[in-house]
């Protein structure tokens, strides 16, 4: 375990050179995590919405775009952070050579690698957030029941930035980050009870659905702007508590090993 | 003599491949050292081993006492980096590079500036002081990547190949600031494939070929040794290292 014997506090040296980056262009970072989830609640929860007949959510009968409003910050909180640690780390690994130059400063690898992980996180953190703000002005969410989305949010954020990394230490060219896109990211993105409810699905497809991960970040955060908290999220929160570390533990292996020899 | 770089046994190897298969060598403090050698010859790969950025297969190297393998955080600390190839942070404008790179090693952001500002100053990057590094020339990148090993105000400085591709006004420009380092009492290491360069700038130099050591010496002393005084030391590169091309 001399892997996390090697992270250091010079984590925050990682991650603030990318919040420096972030807010040069603060534009093109602020914005899009502000604007996204109402595109998609125009888009699907307006538009396509009104097409759907009430959705049944713990006994009671919703509106469509209340619906998938939760659904929106788990989306916000995945895109963002898997994003940043496939291609963003990806490009400063491979073409930006960020990696090296900071490795002959005081961090090692480790330091390096995870600082990544938690940069990525803080993004998907922030769409998080952005998110929620919108949805609770919108008058889409409960609160204060909805806060709890914002450690959901972080513990998530760790979680996808973690898989974002370990699928840029495992593709040799940066064309190949388009897999994981079509096989993780883009069936979490529509079978993780985002749009939909899970019942709805075949009984085979509910239990595949169950295992993506997603899916407990969007259970969660259903109940939280639901306002309905049940001891049943326990097994959500610790499906996302187990599997972080380990994906985290992972990425910073296998990047380690692909980047030194 | 003080000897702040002790190099034992060094060896290199990928798999079956050795890329150092065992040099040693030490290096005194405020000298000029030479790393010369053909393509492939294993210089990169030992600075890389030198400055704590790639693991060590056999043997050992020591700096100020401390160990390679033991303490790459300290020795990181005290070393100045200049890679073969541009690493600068090409999403910072120049003077944010020199205190982004700063801050790593743990100078307080007010520090880290100071240091940057000054740098740019010595390095006559003023006018591009806010530019973004993407739009430098080549030249003008290559200095700032030497103005960057010095944001932690080193005891050694390395420079992988700090001239090559620059012109003669760029490269004479860099030579001064090597002397200006040596004066200021900084240890310096050199690889370089101009032996112009390192016979005016080395005190001492190794050559190094197919992973070992050929030859050391002062440039002056090896060229009496081995052409009788009579030629340059590319000559005695020649002569030792043959004409054959390399990989």
């Amino acid at each position: 375990m001399s892997l996390l014997r090697n992270i250091s506090y010079r984590v925050r040296h990682v991650w603030r050179r990318n919040l420096d980056v972030s807010l040069f262009g603060w534009k093109s970072t602020v914005l899009p995590p502000l604007l996204e989830p109402l595109l998609y609640l125009f888009a699907f929860g307006l538009g396509l919405g009104a097409y759907v007949e009430k959705v049944r959510f713990h006994g009671r009968l919703t509106d469509y775009l209340t619906f998938m409003a939760p659904g929106m910050i788990a989306v916000g909180v995945l895109f963002h952070s898997i994003m940043e640690c496939m291609y963003g780390s990806f490009v400063r690994m491979r073409y930006q050579r960020t990696f090296d130059a900071m490795l002959t400063t005081p961090l090692l690898m480790e330091d390096i690698l995870a600082g990544e992980i938690l940069w990525g996180a803080t993004k998907g953190l922030f769409a998080g957030l952005a998110v929620l703000l919108v949805i609770g002005v919108w008058g889409l969410a409960a609160f204060p029941a909805s806060l709890l989305v914002l450690p959901v949010a972080a513990l998530s954020g760790l979680l996808f930035a973690g898989f974002g990394l370990l699928f840029a230490s495992v593709s040799p060219y940066i064309d190949n980050l388009n897999l994981p896109v079509f096989f993780f990211i883009n069936p979490m993105f529509l079978f993780s009870g985002t749009f939909f409810p899970l019942d709805n699905l075949p009984k085979w497809l509910r239990a595949a659905a169950w295992c993506l991960p997603l899916t407990h970040t969007v259970e969660i955060m259903r109940a939280a702007t639901f306002g309905v908290l049940t001891t049943r999220l326990w097994w959500s929160a610790a499906y996302l508590a187990v599997l972080t570390p380990v994906v985290c533990y992972a990425a910073i292996l296998l990047m380690k090993r692909r980047l030194i020899k | 003599m003080d000897r702040i770089i002790k190099a034992r046994g060094l060896v290199k190897r990928y798999g079956s491949l050795t890329a150092v298969a065992g040099i040693d060598f030490e290096v005194g403090r405020g000298e000029c050292f030479g790393l010369l050698g053909p393509n492939g010859a294993g210089k990169t790969t030992t600075v890389h081993m030198l400055c704590c950025v790639l693991p060590i297969t056999a043997g050992d190297i020591e700096v100020c006492g401390l160990s390679a393998r033991e303490s790459p955080r300290l020795i990181k600390a005290m070393l100045g980096v200049c890679p073969q190839e541009s690493n600068l942070d090409t999403d910072f404008s120049v003077v944010h590079n020199l205190a982004s790179h700063a801050r790593c090693f743990d100078l307080p952001k007010a520090e880290a500036r100071r240091r940057a500002e000054a740098l740019v100053d010595r390095f006559r990057l003023r006018d591009k002081a806010d530019v973004c590094v993407d739009d430098l020339s080549g030249g003008l990148r290559k200095r700032l990547l030497v103005a960057r090993t010095l944001v932690n105000d080193p005891a050694i400085v390395l420079l992988d190949e700090p001239t090559t591709g620059l012109d003669p006004q760029s490269r004479h420009q860099i030579w001064d600031e090597v002397r200006a380092m040596k004066a200021a009492g900084v240890t310096v290491i050199l690889t370089t494939h101009y032996m112009e360069e390192a016979q005016l700038l080395c005190d001492r130099l190794v050559i190094v070929d197919q992973g070992r050591i050929i030859e050391s010496g002062a440039p002056q002393a090896l060229i009496a040794k081995h052409l009788g005084g009579q030629g340059t030391l590319e000559d005695m590169f020649l002569k030792l290292t043959g004409r054959q091309l390399r990989e």
